[in-house]
C-alpha cells in the first residue's frame, strides 16, 4: 500500500524528441528549470529509460524514429506511462497528412495523457507529467492482478 | 541476546537517519540553487517507488552483486557498532564497492561500463588515504579495535588534523560528490547518462540506493571517530563537515579522473602522510 502510493510522489521522466521542431523541447527543458523547479513534486529527468517512469514524448513520429521510440518505451520497466506533449505528439499536427510522418505518437506507443499546444506552457506541461504520476498507481493495482495494463486513456 | 537486538536497531536505524540526512542534503541544494526542493521524506518515496517496480535485469548476477553491495554495506554498518577492528570494517567497505563495480561489468552497456572504470580510479584514489588514516589512527592509540579508540584520552582529531583534513577530502570522492562525481552523477545526465547504475532498474536500484544509505552512515561514523571524547561537539563537526559536502557539491564543476588522481595522491594523501610522519615520531621514536 505504501509502496504503491509513493509511486505517484517521485515520477522520474525520460524526454524523447521524435521529430519535434524543438518548440516544444524548449518548454520541456524550461519546465525542469529552477524558475519551475518541477523536483518539488519529485519530477526527475533521468534521461535514462531504465530508471524512467514517465515517456514524455514531443513531435510527430516518422518511420526512421518510430523504432527508437518503441525500443525506448519497452525498455522502461512497469508500471510506465507515456505523455505527450504538444499537438504533433497528440496527433501529429500540422504533419498529419504528410507522406513521411505516421500520425501522432499514439500510433507507435499507448499514450496516457494528451498535452495541447502549439507549444504547450511549462504549467500545463507539469500537469500532464503529475496526471500521468496519478495514473501509475492504477497501473500499478492491475499488474497485480496479472494484466499489465496499456490502454490510451483520451 | 543483547547483540541481536543491537544488530536489528542497527540495520533499522541506519538508513532511516542515511534517507533523512539525504533528504535534507537534496533541500539544503535547492535552496542553494534558489528553488523550492523536494520534501525531506522524497528519497524515501523515490525507494519505495523502486520497489514497486518490475525488475529487469540483462544479466542475473547483477542481483547478487547489487545485493552484496547492500549485505557488506550492513556488515560494515553493524561492526563499526559493535567497535570491532577499524582494519576489518574498511576491508568490508572495499567490498562493498568491488561488488557495486562487478554488477556494472556484468552487462555490456558501455556507459556502465565507463562508470565502472570510473569508480575503479576512484578507488584507486581514495584508497590509500583511509588506510593512513588508519594506520595513524594506530600510531596514537596502538590499536586497530574501535574499543580501545574509544578510550583514548584526548580527541583525535588534536594529533591528527592533517589526516582529517584529509579524509574530508576523500569523502567528497567516497560520497560522489561535484568535483568528483564521475562515476555516477545526480545532475550530469549528458556524459554518462548514469554511469556505474546505468544497467540497474527498478528493485536492485534501490537495493543499491539503500546501500548508499548504509554507506553515508558508516562514512559520518568515521569522522565522529576523530570527535568521540565529546558527543556534542563530534555532532556538530558531523553537521559542519556534511554542510561543507553541500556547499563543495554545489559551486564545483566534475573534474576528469587524471585531475582527480593527481590531486587526491598529491594533494589528499601529502597531508595524511605529514601528519603519518608527525604522529610515528610523536608517539613511536619519542
Amino acid at each position: 500500500m505504501l509502496f504503491r502510493k509513493a509511486l505517484k510522489k517521485s515520477p522520474w521522466i525520460v524526454h524523447y524528441d521524435c521529430n519535434s521542431c524543438n518548440g516544444c523541447d524548449i518548454e520541456i527543458l524550461a519546465t525542469l528549470t529552477p524558475v519551475y523547479d518541477v523536483e518539488r513534486f519529485g519530477i526527475i529527468n533521468v534521461g535514462n529509460p531504465k530508471h524512467a517512469d514517465i515517456l514524455v514524448v514531443s513531435g510527430s513520429v516518422n518511420h526512421r524514429n518510430a523504432r527508437v521510440l518503441k525500443t525506448i518505451y519497452e525498455q522502461m520497466p512497469h508500471p510506465k506511462a507515456v505523455v505527450a506533449i504538444g499537438a504533433c505528439a497528440c496527433s501529429g499536427g500540422i504533419f498529419k497528412e504528410c507522406y513521411n510522418t505516421l500520425g501522432g505518437a499514439d500510433t507507435v506507443v499507448p499514450v496516457d495523457v494528451y498535452v495541447p499546444g502549439c507549444a504547450p506552457r511549462p504549467e500545463a506541461i507539469m500537469e500532464g507529467i503529475l496526471k500521468a504520476a496519478q495514473l501509475l498507481e492504477e497501473k500499478k493495482k492491475n499488474m497485480k492482478k496479472g494484466e499489465i495494463l496499456n490502454v490510451a486513456k483520451s | 541476546m543483547k547483540e541481536i537486538w543491537i544488530t536489528l536497531a542497527t540495520v533499522i536505524v541506519a538508513p532511516l537517519v542515511g534517507g533523512i540526512i539525504t533528504g535534507i542534503d537534496r533541500k539544503i541544494t535547492a535552496r542553494m540553487q534558489n528553488r523550492f526542493g523536494p520534501p525531506i521524506l522524497q528519497p524515501f518515496y523515490d525507494l519505495f517507488k523502486l520497489f514497486s517496480k518490475e525488475t529487469i535485469v540483462v544479466s542475473n548476477t547483477q542481483i547478487l552483486y547489487a545485493f552484496l553491495f547492500l549485505v557488506f554495506n550492513i556488515v560494515a554498518v553493524v561492526m563499526f557498532v559493535f567497535k570491532m577492528d577499524l582494519l576489518l570494517i574498511l576491508f568490508i567497505l572495499a567490498f562493498a564497492t568491488t561488488a557495486l563495480i562487478l554488477g556494472a561489468m556484468a552487462t555490456n552497456s558501455p556507459y556502465s561500463r565507463i562508470g565502472a572504470h570510473r569508480e575503479l580510479i576512484s578507488v584507486l584514489a581514495y584508497e590509500p588515504v583511509l588506510i593512513a588514516m588508519i594506520v595513524a589512527i594506530y600510531f596514537v592509540t596502538g590499536s586497530f579495535n574501535i574499543e580501545d579508540i574509544l578510550k583514548h584520552n584526548s580527541l583525535l582529531i588534536l594529533d591528527l588534523p592533517f589526516i582529517f583534513v584529509a579524509f574530508s577530502y576523500v569523502l567528497t570522492i567516497k560520497l560522489r560528490k561535484s568535483p568528483f562525481d564521475l562515476s555516477t552523477s545526480h545532475h550530469g545526465h549528458q556524459e554518462l547518462v548514469k554511469g556505474i547504475t546505468t544497467e540497474f532498474s527498478g528493485p536492485v536500484l534501490g537495493l543499491i540506493e539503500l546501500g548508499h544509505w548504509y554507506e553515508l552512515v558508516l562514512l559520518l561514523l568515521f569522522v565522529w571517530l576523530f570527535f568521540a571524547k565529546n558527543i556534542f561537539v563530534a555532532i556538530t563537526a558531523i553537521l559542519i563537515c556534511y554542510f561543507l559536502e553541500i556547499v563543495i557539491d554545489n559551486i564545483s564543476a566534475r573534474l576528469t579522473w587524471k585531475i582527480m588522481l593527481k590531486l587526491t595522491w598529491s594533494v589528499a594523501f601529502g597531508f595524511a602522510l605529514v601528519n603519518l610522519i608527525w604522529v610515528y615520531i610523536k608517539y613511536r621514536l619519542l
